[in-house]
């Protein structure tokens, strides 16, 4: 299953973000975008979604422009964390999780085997199965994410977009969370798609590292070799030396400090 | 390896490819409220100017009894009965719809301006053409729809927001309120006065010959309803997780908008602009179903609820004089907001 | 441990002696426009005495004020041109700054007392008033106007209120336009159940300046001042409160206090004039939103503005009524509803108004 955008020029309403912009999502591996605030990766991972149409350019599913595909066959591919969404008042975690079964159902086949296997087994991965029957409303920020991103497990892509999904998180549930695609990624091979704010995290956890600026992708690969002091001095604007990760072996950012070492 | 829901639901699995799962409270709930309606039509069957007992009732209904009791059942009374029935339930979905899409407790098809240009429709119809039932109707129909459309098309651009549709409702209502009173303004006294009472809305006079295209036509309208199955509750949710679960938002919820508009139109040519089933009818529902979100088919049960024992109040409450029943569900709404708004007050 | 970072903006460095300048330059300009403000509303005035169903010539007026001789014309200017032209002037004052105080007090650019029902509140005790409590006089009615405007505010800041976020704008509208629709369809009911009354009253719920003698004007112009001069006191605390309640609060602004004075204000322009005149919409939404557009969003200057131009408007749309169908009449109501209701799509459609 692949997924790639070729020349793409995406925006809003009159105002360009992107043109022809080019990439290939490696199949099977965790790719994260990162760049500063405003530099079009939202964007793009809507275009990539379906969400946005490319005024010029196709984004490909297969080989196919996902524009040509049928909205429900798209759903069975490629699943998206979005942004905000909206629980409804009053739904219960299972309720929300079993939305996620959407694209597979059809008006006579409801609530199939398969659809409940597959809400277990995302529940599971996620660790909400405790919570199931609890109401979303009540749950803390990050159980209610969790459960978000079970409802997109739940729709058994073999490709996940994810568009933030840190954000609300504690430093906890964001590891638990990150760590929980690596898992999916090595035993399902979902191939991930991640726009994340955190460099550390970006660099520790992608197979492939997307930088983009100002609507251009000003690098990509393997963050080992694309994450260099010079990169992040050009792209963030922000002097750093990279290190060594202690516990990973990728690479680190330590940002430069104008106030030196902390007196006392 | 069953999932817990957290409510109690029943799950029907017949056969492999077909299954039902659905939460037993609604259900239950509905059947409630449809028994009740029931109840109250019978009421209505069985009082009035000649008093009936209910197993003369049934009796007629079933054919046998006496022909004077047929003709005062069958012929007179159960026509209005079914009538409330289904436009109430038709009025409970155009609302249960225009909250969903709008996502607000408050949207109804009033806020596109339908009932306002139905309105100007009548007004039009009986300045060029005279008092007669279809014509008032089809001026109604007319009037409607072409509010709707151009509601729709003003506020659309590249796709239609809830605000941007609200504001433009509230605009096209306006000139279309002024156009309206000038009208009433302008033609005599009568007419106006014949005109305003249309506008409250009333079951009055409604026969057989309503009823088939009543009927008919929302039976395709919930037939379509039925076709497009979650994908209400999916919008919701928000266009993004819609959109992510394979929902193509904007033609889906022009499609919605489409049966919303042409549920009311049923409605409104038939019987006027009846205020605030489509209101009050979804929110109540959701009160007592629990259901996340809004709920179309206990919406349509409490609709048909509503109507049918405010049609039952403004014939029998102040006899003999029969009210149009647009003015009882006017106080139901006013009862109804002071509920919400106790409720608002305590929380 | 949030790494990303975009470059702080230069800010450039002002010498204070050039700001004070900055500053004064504009309250000068300010009041510059406001004095041509003043100038065009005197000259509508002028026209909205000399124009209509006959137009008059301007030294017939002159000679109707100094040199009465009770000719048919001079008498059309005392009896009937002069009434209605500060009957607008004050309805236009009253629905133009009652808008613009709404606006500022629900941070809604998109409101006016039409919109939010509020003057569908102050029509329903009207109509109790004349229909159920056979009330004739204006001066005894009015005070249920007021009443009504009180009760439809608070009714519907409460229920735009409820559930998580509070009051949006989205949520305030919906609120109004749901209230207004069940105290319309209540003022109907009364009208039908009244026949005298829904004879007399459909004259009046257009909203109209026809017909009506010099003293309604005199009756509601101290209600009128008192609003104005309660909207002016609460003006700068407005400004605070456009900011966010907890931030008004950290600057020192009472925000209850300025609530109630501004609901209070709302009250007497709404309610005087809507008993008055009948519900004008429109003027309370455009004016307002006009003016913000020329000079910022300091209050102060917004209502002293809006008192000056919604007037403006009014008698303009009140000209238009009178020429567009001669021999006949549009009633200024009519004629607001098809100025602003174009104009109020053409700006939500405008993307930035409708990123609300």
């Amino acid at each position: 299953m692949s997924l790639a955008a070729r020349d793409i020029t995406i925006g809003y309403d009159r105002r360009t973000i992107s043109e022809h912009l080019d990439l290939v999502v490696p199949e099977s591996r965790i790719t994260a975008i990162i760049g500063p605030n405003a530099c079009g990766k939202s964007t793009l991972l809507r275009a990539l979604s379906r969400l946005l149409k490319p005024s010029a350019g196709e984004v490909l599913l297969d080989g196919r422009d996902i524009h040509a595909r049928p909205a429900k066959e798209v759903a069975r591919r490629l699943g998206l964390l979005p942004q905000s969404s909206i629980a409804p008042d009053g739904i219960t975690v299972a309720e929300l999780v079993a939305r996620g079964r959407f694209p597979h159902q059809k008006l006579i086949r409801q609530w199939s085997a398969g659809d409940e296997a597959a809400v277990v087994a995302a529940m599971a991965a996620t660790g909400v199965t405790e919570l199931s029957g609890e109401l979303v409303d009540t749950l803390s920020g990050g159980q209610r994410q969790r459960v978000w991103v079970a409802m997109v497990l739940a729709q058994q892509t073999p490709i996940v977009l994810l568009d933030e999904p840190t954000t609300f998180l504690d430093i906890a549930h964001q590891i638990e969370l990150l760590e929980l695609c690596v898992r999916l990624n090595r035993e399902q091979g979902t191939t991930m798609v991640a726009v994340l704010h955190d460099l550390n995290q970006a660099a520790r956890y992608a197979d492939h590292l997307v930088v983009m600026k100002a609507g251009a992708i000003v690098a990509q690969g393997d963050p080992r070799t694309v994450l260099t002091a010079e990169l992040v001095q050009d792209v963030f604007a922000l002097g750093c030396r990279i290190i060594d990760d202690p516990e990973t072996h990728t690479p680190m950012v330590i940002p430069r400090s104008a106030v030196g070492q902390r007196v006392g | 390896m069953s999932v817990d829901f957290g409510r109690r639901v029943l799950v029907l699995r017949p056969h492999r490819a077909a299954s039902v799962r659905f939460p037993v409270r609604p259900a239950l709930v509905c059947l409630v409220l449809v028994l009740v309606a029931l109840a109250a039509g019978m009421l209505a069957l069985g009082t009035g100017e000649f008093t009936l007992t209910p197993s003369q009732v049934l009796a007629a209904l079933s054919g046998e009894g006496t022909r004077a009791a047929r003709l005062v059942v069958v012929d007179w009374r159960l026509p209005r009965v079914l009538l409330a029935l289904v436009i109430g339930a038709a009025l409970g979905l155009a609302g249960a719809v225009f909250q969903a899409l709008t996502r607000n407790p408050l949207g109804s098809p009033d806020v596109i301006g339908f009932s306002t240009g139905a309105y100007t429709g009548v007004l039009i119809a009986t300045v060029l053409f005279g008092n007669g039932y279809y014509l008032v109707a089809a001026g109604a129909l007319a009037g409607g729809l072409a509010t709707a459309v151009a509601v729709y098309l003003l506020a659309f651009k590249r796709g239609v927001q809830g605000f941007r549709l609200i504001i433009v409702g509230i605009a096209v209502s306006a000139m279309l309120v002024s156009v309206n009173q000038w009208f009433i303004i302008k033609v005599d006294l009568q007419a106006a006065f014949a005109a305003m009472l249309w506008g409250q809305g009333s079951l009055n006079g409604l026969g057989w010959a309503q009823v088939t295209p009543v009927v008919v036509t929302v039976g395709v309208l919930c037939l379509l309803l039925i076709g497009y199955g979650p994908r209400l509750a999916l919008l919701e949710m928000g266009e993004d997780a819609a959109a992510a679960l394979g929902v193509r938002v904007e033609r889906t919820r022009l499609a919605y908008l489409v049966i919303g508009v042409g549920l009311t139109a049923v409605a409104t040519a038939a019987a006027g602009p009846i205020s605030f089933v489509a209101l009050a009818a979804p929110q109540l529902a959701q009160r007592l179903t629990r259901t996340p979100g809004i709920a179309l088919l206990p919406s349509a049960a409490m609709g048909a609820c509503l109507l049918m024992i405010s049609d039952f109040l403004a014939q029998r409450a102040f006899a003999p004089t029969q009210l149009p029943v647009g003015v009882v569900t006017v106080s139901v709404g006013g009862i109804y907001f002071v509920w919400l708004l106790v409720r608002q007050a305590r929380r | 441990m949030v790494l990303t970072r975009t470059p702080a903006p230069a800010r450039p460095a002002a010498p204070a002696t050039a700001r004070a300048a900055g500053i004064a330059a504009t309250r000068a300009r300010r009041g510059a426009g406001l004095a041509v403000c003043l100038a065009v509303l005197a000259l509508v005035c002028l026209l909205s005495i000399a124009l209509g169903t006959r137009n008059i010539a301007l030294g017939t007026v002159w000679d109707a004020f100094f040199h009465y001789t009770d000719t048919d014309d001079q008498s059309i200017v005392r009896d009937l041109r002069v009434p209605r032209t500060v009957l607008g002037l004050l309805a236009g004052v009253a629905f133009g700054l009652s808008g613009a105080v709404i606006q500022a007090v629900t941070r809604n650019p998109l409101a006016d007392t039409q919109i939010l029902g509020i003057n569908a509140g102050a029509g329903l005790f009207v109509v109790f008033a004349v229909g159920v409590l056979g009330l004739t006089s204006l001066a005894q009615y009015m005070w249920f106007g007021f009443a009504g405007v009180a009760f439809a505010l608070t009714l519907v800041y409460l229920l735009g209120s409820a559930g998580r976020g509070g009051a949006t704008p989205i949520r305030l509208t919906l609120a109004g336009v749901a209230l207004g629709a069940v105290m319309d369809g209540l003022a109907g009911g009364i009208r039908l159940i009244r026949p005298r009354a829904f004879d007399y009253l459909r004259f009046w719920d257009v909203g109209s300046l026809a017909g009506r003698p010099l003293d309604v004007a005199t009756t509601i112009l101290p209600f009128v001042l008192a609003g104005v001069a309660l909207a002016l006191i609460v003006a700068r605390s407005l400004n605070a409160v456009a900011l966010g309640d907890d931030l008004a609060r950290t600057l020192g602004a009472r925000i209850g206090v300025t609530r109630v004075l501004a609901t209070v204000s709302v009250m007497l322009l709404a309610g005087a004039a809507t008993a008055a005149v009948g519900p004008i919409g429109f003027v309370g939404l455009m004016v307002p939103h006009v003016v913000r557009w020329i000079v910022g969003p300091d209050q102060r200057w917004i209502f002293g503005y809006t008192v000056v131009c919604g007037p403006v408007l009014l008698l303009l749309a009140d000209i238009v009524g009178r020429l567009v169908v001669r021999p006949g009449e549009l009633r200024v109501g009519v004629v607001t509803a098809f100025i602003g209701a174009p104009v109020l799509i053409w700006w939500v459609r405008r993307a930035r108004v409708s990123a609300l």
